[in-house]
């Protein structure tokens, strides 16, 4: 196959891939928490509930699309749109199989970092351009949380670039053939996991939208379509960190018997099912404890990680 | 930290744990005999009426949901010329149970009553009227009640005498 031909081919396998993904996450998420929580979720439409997702995608298409006439029209547009690009930019990084992949990147780690630091004006202004205080109070919270949470988000990888060496995600997986970066690298593998969970704003995290205080947060405003990109951009969102975290600590599509991709698939479900999991078992933080844990706690850890993997890379050399 | 994933576990066992919905329209509810549902007058063994029109239904409930006019049949005996239950106003209560000194009104464990219009909730006598005795299928007023009634007189039941002669309690 030519060159560009299998590049457009793998790249939009990929987007759909990641699109119909997020949609089913909809279904996924919902059932789950259904079976731990002792009942079923959506049954009825389709068979196990699975024709739920084009329910709700004609529910939310059809809805009115209301901008509220005091809000900051273009930014309140723009908001919900980024979010979703950056989180789908994401996903060029990601390998997943030896030559599946969007771009071969040598900064690809930087790459996502930078996304998901992006990714936070979508929540941020469109919490300001709501002109609305409930929105507001979450945005604010989704930018202090963030940012927060994005420093050691960062550091905590910085253990996996010292192992393999390389920025690059491809080289990463490479450097895992004989063992998994979690088990040299398990603390880096916790903090990257509750980084995740702080930037996906999913729920011991979700402050942003508290729904038992700030209505729905940042996006009290929204209705149809936009708020529909929020909630897909989350759950595109928590593919991508489970992807990522399948790739950095987990060996991406290493492993034996089956093909590459499939392995990829089937890690990368395994931690969007425990991001469920976490959901249906933890509680809000509040909002001092949680920049507390960030600050206080995280990134110290994650600098000691740096220094004892630093250290012990060091020796061993 | 510890306690966190103490909880996760907790929540992970669940997913073999038998999962507590009942799927309705597939599958009922378990209901108590005593469940309070559709309203019904039944007969007593014999087949007549039981409602004997005494009003203390319509007098108990609360709502006032329920209307009925007394009349009689040529042996004396009362019944409801028309009995009429409005279900979009009844709350179920039971009370019309509890006050009817016949047993004849009971509540029963039917509650799929649903209705596109409203008009439909009106029950007549002929909806409310079944064909048996209820939850009490020996229970017969007349036989008990010590009053004549179409071929038997005073004190022919059980557990009656017959009429004291008053003039030979004198002292």
């Amino acid at each position: 196959m030519a060159e560009p031909v299998r590049s457009i081919v793998v790249l939009v396998a990929i987007l759909v891939g990641v699109l119909v993904t997020a949609a089913g996450l909809i279904w996924l998420e919902r059932r789950l928490l259904g079976l731990w929580q002792d009942r079923y979720g959506p049954n009825r439409a389709g068979r196990f509930g699975s024709l739920q997702v084009a329910a709700d995608m004609i529910k939310i298409f059809t809805k009115e699309d209301w901008v509220p006439p005091f809000a900051d029209k273009p930014v309140f547009v723009i908001a919900p749109a980024i979010i979703v690009v950056t989180t789908l930019l994401s996903f060029a990084i990601i390998p997943f199989a030896p030559h599946i992949e969007i771009v071969d990147l040598n900064i690809g780690l930087l790459f996502f970092l930078a996304m998901s630091s992006l990714s936070v004006y979508s929540v941020a202004l469109a919490g300001w351009a709501s002109d609305n205080k409930y929105s507001l109070l979450g945005g604010l919270r989704a930018a202090a949380q963030m940012l927060g949470y994005e420093v050691f988000m960062g550091l905590s990888l910085a253990g996996v670039v010292m192992l393999a060496g390389s920025f690059n995600l491809r080289e990463i997986v490479e450097a895992q053939t004989k063992t998994w970066f979690v088990i040299p690298q398990f603390l880096g593998f916790v903090i990257f996991v509750v980084a995740g969970l702080a930037e996906t704003r999913r729920i011991p995290f979700d402050l942003p939208e508290a729904e038992n205080e700030l209505v729905a947060g940042y996006h009290s405003e929204y209705s149809g379509m936009k708020f529909g990109m929020f909630f897909v951009g989350e759950y595109i969102g928590v593919t991508l960190i489970s992807a990522l975290i399948a790739t950095l600590f987990f060996g991406g599509w290493l492993g034996p018997l089956l093909p590459p991709p499939l392995w990829m698939i089937i890690k990368t479900f395994v931690f969007i099912c425990g991001f469920i999991l976490v959901r249906a078992a933890l509680p809000r933080l509040r909002y001092d404890q949680l920049l507390e844990f960030g600050w206080k706690l995280m990134l110290p850890l994650s600098l000691i990680n740096i220094m004892v993997s630093g250290a012990i890379i060091l020796v061993a050399s | 930290m510890f306690s966190l994933l103490k909880g996760m576990w907790i929540v992970l066992k669940h997913t073999i744990r038998k999962r507590e919905t009942v799927l309705y329209p597939e599958e009922k509810p378990i209901r108590s005999p005593r469940w309070r549902g559709r309203i019904i007058l039944s007969r007593d063994p014999d087949g007549w009426e039981r409602c004997v029109a005494c009003y203390l239904c319509a007098a108990a409930c609360p709502v006032d949901c329920i209307s009925l006019q007394a009349t009689q049949d040529e042996h004396g005996r009362r019944y409801p010329e028309f009995f009429r239950i409005n279900f979009s106003r009844c709350i179920f209560c039971g009370f019309c149970e509890e006050a009817c000194p016949t047993y004849a009104i009971q509540l029963t464990n039917d509650f799929e009553m649903g209705e596109y219009s409203r008009h439909n909730f009106i029950y007549e006598k002929e909806h409310l009227l079944i064909s048996g005795p209820g939850k009490y299928p020996d229970y017969n007023f007349y036989r008990v009640a010590g009053i004549s009634i179409a071929g038997k007189g005073k004190g022919e039941s059980e557990n009656e005498k017959p009429p004291e002669d008053v003039h030979s309690l004198m002292p």
